[in-house]
């Protein structure tokens, strides 16, 4: 059974109807010992059959270290979310819950290249000149 | 969670992770998380969910002590 329902599908389709540029998901998963791996792998699936703006890649976590370098990712379920560079956003464990609307989100404002802040927002934020790291803790409920 | 994404993609310097926490208890222990959402900026916690406002100004607040 899929983790998106019929409706759900619908819905996500018609919001990506209007991605514009290549988005690429890159799903890190592993075998063993990771109780939401096999369910993150599929959702993200079942996301990038929405549209054909997404393309998946999967990489596992053991074996493909150096793309697990390259991307900074050292636990899983880990998904970035990539328009035309990396962004610098990772979803770890499973977006289901409030993180799916944050992770549909995600995937809209990495295909514009830009997001709907007000302009206040990105005047103060276009203010940072050294690097933050964001982390925000969440539960699917 | 939102903020956090659009930030990064505003920001050449800003990264977001989003962390599902009951996934990655030892990162909840680690960070002491008891009530989400919760945001860490580097090492500075924001606690609770925010209007965008009040969210942007914290992390930048934040960013400029670390």
């Amino acid at each position: 059974m899929a983790l998106l329902s019929d409706r759900d599908q619908q819905e996500i389709r018609q919001q990506f109807a209007g991605l514009t540029g290549q988005v690429t998901l890159i799903n890190f998963t592993q075998e063993l010992g990771c109780h939401y791996c096999r369910d993150t792998e599929r959702l993200m699936k079942e996301v990038a059959e929405l549209s054909d703006k997404i393309r998946l890649e999967v990489y596992n976590l053991q074996i493909d270290r150096d793309k697990a370098a390259q991307f900074q990712v050292d636990k899983v379920p880990a998904t970035v979310v990539m328009g035309v560079k990396d962004y610098g956003i990772r979803f770890y464990g499973i977006p289901m819950g409030h993180e799916f609307s944050a992770f549909l989100g995600a995937i809209q404002d990495v295909s514009r290249g830009t997001t709907d802040l007000s302009p206040e927002s990105r005047s103060l934020v276009s203010g940072i000149s050294q690097p933050v790291r964001l982390q925000v803790f969440s539960t699917p409920t | 969670m939102r903020l956090a994404t659009q930030l990064a993609v505003e920001s050449d310097q800003i990264t977001a992770d989003l962390v599902e926490i009951t996934e990655f208890p030892q990162l909840a222990q680690r960070y002491q998380v008891r009530a989400v959402p919760r945001t860490l900026v580097n090492e500075t916690s924001i606690e609770g969910a925010l209007p965008e406002s009040e969210y942007v100004k914290a992390v930048v607040a934040a960013a400029q002590k670390s």
